[in-house]
């Protein structure tokens, strides 16, 4: 039998972003449940041993599961309702509700029908196959995350020798991990002639253990029949790599740090229109993907730097809900927000005429001293200096009311130029 | 799953592939002593895993080859193969797409060639036609060929299947169990293996894939050398851009089928393959170069194909024999054996034909063989979570909790799904991930290794730094942090 249960609002995944929509629904005076696939609360926070989290939000800082329980302590205490180890597969818009059908080993099969979701799935790590290193296919090649996972939460040792592929955070924070867990690590090999981590986590993850970064360079080849023995790496000149000048470093493991992709197998699922750029759901002023109700937030909608920015954006997005399920939708105007020069993408996509907003976006260049101008048409709305972008970084940028207050009907542009330029 | 070797046997096979899988399958139906014999951790793991998936329509090769017998006779039976064994498998159908006139003649000529061969309701088609059939094609597209009688099925679940059946009629499998040395005594064949053990047989069966060469030297057999053909192939997602409704082939070369777009029954696409000889039986290496290769010949026929959409890449192997026809004879040289050999492309279609000729090559040199009544026909079918609509998940997790807890999520394979292929004797992760398709999805096991891990500890008992990929040698973890901390 399938039970069927109604509620204001289902919360798909119970990582940071889950939790933090889930309490402003919950303070908005919502019946909200959380759907989680893990054993609990907190997504893959619990893994990110590490401190550096909350320097915003708490202003203090935190480990992973340090961050994760404060919010996971607060959703206990509020008494949402939450069902863990149980899986989201199926979200449909059935006009007057939302089903979301779930799965567990304890509950069954459960139809939830609620007036509102929130995906908050979070995001998967791109692998080997999605960047193509060719050679054989061996045991010990991991993804930076699930090898994260296999040390610091089943306490196991993925390999003795390791080299790793991207400097995205992940890999660098494993550099120092596995270091610390008695491994070699023999370099990380980036394809970027910068790096794509933080700059923090470059000084303190790899030259504070003499760790090589490789800049401008890739893996071209995987060695070894039933387990990793060696890699090749080579040097890219002018979009090729430079075959006078591969070498080889004998190694049992290869990590890949190349990235993060939002989930949204679920998006999809209910048809939500997909977003090329970040390969997450569209979202407009109000958090709200192109299906009526479902809202996005968290990695599952663009990927972060940091949690702080999740759980900020989340809060949001639960508040709009509460908007939406008070009054039944929105009927507010919404200006499109394009990413004009040298902005690689901007989410939301969309917002709200004369009312603030938190823009978030990605820098295609690099430079000390830059400016970000959100103009319409001819006219500069509002415009502001940032000591360093660089593409690694996201800005995150609230904009108040007032500054707003004339914007309406023609799409805004967001842009960014060095300051000296452009002033 | 090993089980221990005892007595005398009727009839070893060696090599537990889609050729040893279905002669044993088909020997189990008799009042015989059967075991198979594998040398990787499972079956399915050496050519049989990593192919196209085809079930040919037999177009392809001259009236009078073996292979084209087999490959016809085949391809008909396997409906009633599906029916009794449950494993994934779909008659799409092929196109040959023509590009040019010359192009058109020669699917003109594989037209001609498959009515020689018997195959059923070929059609030419015109632009017009084929377009109107598969709408991804370049509009650039000529005309075509239509075999309707072509197919897609799932390779090693197929083998699998076969395997599972065999068993279950008294089939005896050993695993981890590679020939080593062979002797004939007294009428008996005495085969040893690397790790020292023995197994005794009246008969042998060479289905030793790639190494048909080296199991027929150790029994003193034929001398011949299986040249490997390799193929990369590319495995894109779920949902990805031009997908089509057929298996879509190239105008053929010489030496190669050439390079398909496939619609895999699993709903993902597979393009590939390539081919290329190569001296070394273990190179499943794939290149950049190639990859570049096969998305050039696939854009060519289906333009919206996009390497972004890319899960995973993997490369295969075509045991051929001099001639390129398979060898399948009764041994002129050893006494008592019987070769299975160059069963490259059509062999997955021809497989359950080539179990029935063994069986009458057997039969013809005195095998007495004598209907068992009891034979099981039928495999009971395992629930794919994936496949069911909410009322029935919900009906199964009544019956088994473990239904309920999904473990891989990119493709919803359960916990159920998992201890059931460990239970079936699957215990490692290449092993589990065939059987159930966990870890075959988008994330590639990102997500679910863990978990089946800790699922294959937990019911095999095994220490976790011995759990492999595919067998020993290819462990996942090196060690614990508990017991490097004791050490320290």
């Amino acid at each position: 039998m399938i039970e069927r249960q109604e509620c204001d609002v289902v919360v798909v995944g119970g990582g940071a972003a889950g939790m933090a929509g889930a309490l402003a629904c919950h303070e908005q005076g919502l019946r909200v449940t959380v759907i989680e696939r893990e054993e609990s609360l907190g997504g893959i926070l619990l893994q990110c041993i590490h401190n550096g989290f909350g320097l915003h939000h708490f202003g203090e800082e935190l480990t992973g599961p340090e961050y994760a329980l404060r919010f996971r302590q607060s959703v206990e205490e509020s008494g949402i309702h939450v069902c863990c180890r149980t899986t989201a597969f199926r979200l449909e818009d059935k006009g007057s509700y939302r089903s979301v059908m779930t799965c567990s080993g304890e509950h069954g099969v459960r139809e939830y029908r609620a007036k509102a979701v929130i995906l908050s799935v979070g995001c998967r790590e791109r692998n080997r196959g999605n960047i193509g290193i060719p050679g054989t296919r061996p045991a010990g090649v991991f993804t930076a995350g699930l090898a994260q996972r296999l040390t610091n939460i089943d306490g196991y040792i993925p390999g003795r020798r390791v080299v790793i592929v991207g400097s995205g955070d992940i890999g660098l924070i494993m550099a120092r991990r596995m270091t610390w867990l008695g491994a070699k690590v023999l370099g990380v090999v980036e394809i970027m002639p910068t790096c794509s981590g933080l700059l923090r986590n470059v000084v303190q993850c790899l030259e504070d253990f003499d760790i090589p970064l490789y800049l401008g360079h890739v893996v071209t080849k995987i060695i070894g029949a039933d387990r990793v023995r060696a890699v090749e790496v080579g040097p890219m000149r002018d979009g090729e790599v430079d075959t006078s000048a591969v070498f080889r470093l004998d190694c049992d493991t290869l990590l890949l740090s190349v990235g993060l992709v939002p989930e949204h197998d679920l998006a999809q699922d209910a048809q939500a229109e997909i977003s090329p750029d970040t390969n997450g759901p569209i979202v407009d002023a109000n958090w709200m993907t192109s299906v009526p109700g479902v809202f996005a937030c968290g990695n599952g909608l663009h990927v972060h730097d940091l949690v702080d920015d999740v759980s900020h954006e989340s809060r949001l997005c639960g508040l709009s809900v509460a908007d939406f399920v008070r009054v039944g939708g929105f009927d507010n105007e919404q200006l499109t927000v394009n990413a004009g020069t040298n902005v690689k993408y901007v989410m939301p996509g969309k917002i709200a005429s004369g009312r603030g907003c938190s823009l978030s976006f990605r820098s295609l260049i690099e430079c000390e001293k830059a400016t970000c101008t959100l103009r319409q048409g001819p006219n500069i709305l509002v415009s502001k200096t940032l000591r360093f972008v660089r593409p690694a970084e996201m800005i995150r940028w609230d904009i108040t009311t007032e500054k707003l207050k004339g914007a309406c009907g023609e799409p805004v542009e967001l842009s960014l130029g060095k300051a000296t330029n452009d002033e | 799953m090993t089980s221990r070797l005892c007595g005398t046997y009727d009839v070893v096979v060696v090599g537990a592939g889609v050729c040893g899988g279905a002669i044993a399958r088909q020997l189990s139906k008799y009042d015989l002593r059967v075991a198979i014999l594998e040398k990787c951790a499972d079956v399915s793991f050496g050519v049989s895993k990593a192919n196209s998936g085809i079930i040919h329509a037999g177009f392809h090769h001259p009236t009078d080859t073996l292979k084209t017998k087999l490959e016809i006779r085949g391809n008909m039976m396997f409906e009633k193969l599906q029916h009794e064994l449950k494993f994934p498998f779909e008659r799409v159908g092929i196109l040959v797409v023509a590009f040019s006139p010359e192009e058109m003649e020669t699917c003109r000529n594989l037209y001609l060639q498959g009515c020689e061969n018997g195959v059923s309701r070929l059609q030419l088609l015109n632009a017009a036609k084929i377009r109107a059939m598969e709408d991804v094609l370049s509009p650039d597209v000529f005309g075509g060929l239509y075999a309707p009688t072509g197919g897609i099925i799932e390779p090693y679940r197929y083998v699998f299947a076969l395997i599972e059946s065999a068993t279950l009629n008294g089939v005896t499998l050993a695993t981890r169990w590679e020939l080593a040395q062979a002797h004939r005594r007294q009428g008996v064949w005495e085969l040893v293996s690397t790790g020292g053990e023995t197994c005794r047989t009246r008969w042998v069966v060479n289905a030793a894939g790639l190494y048909a060469d080296k199991v027929s030297g150790i029994l003193g057999a034929e001398e011949f050398q299986i040249v490997p053909r390799k193929g990369e192939e590319y495995l894109l997602r779920r949902g990805a851009q031009g997908c089509p409704r057929h298996v879509l082939f190239p105008v053929p070369s010489h030496t190669s089928k050439g390079m398909l777009v496939i619609p895999t029954v699993e709903g993902t696409v597979m393009v590939g393959p390539t081919a290329h000889e190569t001296d070394d039986k273990c190179d499943v290496s794939t290149s950049a170069s190639n990859l570049r290769l096969v998305f050039d010949n696939a854009k060519r026929m289906v333009p919206a194909i996009s390497s972004r959409d890319i899960i995973t890449a993997f490369a295969g192997m075509r045991p051929t024999v001099e001639g390129q026809d398979f060898f399948i004879d009764i041994s002129s040289m050893a006494s008592n054996v019987v070769q299975v050999a160059g069963i490259q492309s059509p062999g997955l279609t021809a497989s359950p034909a080539i179990g029935l000729y063994v069986k009458d090559l057997l039969k013809e040199a005195g095998l007495k063989l004598t209907e068992k009544p009891g034979f099981v026909h039928d495999l009971s079918a395992s629930p794919v979570v994936r496949d069911l609509d909410g009322q029935s998940l919900a009906k199964l997790i009544e019956r088994d909790r473990a239904y309920g807890n999904i473990v891989c999520r990119c493709e919803r394979v359960s916990e159920a799904q998992i201890v059931e292929a460990i239970r079936k004797g699957h215990t490692t992760l290449d092993g589990i991930k065939f059987y159930t398709r966990a870890g075959m999805g988008r994330c590639q096991g990102g997500f679910c290794s863990y978990k089946i891990l800790r699922i294959i500890q937990r019911e095999t008992h095994m220490p976790i730094e011995s759990i492999t990929k595919r067998g020993p040698g290819s462990e996942i973890v090196l060690g614990t942090l508990e017991e490097e901390g004791a050490r320290t």
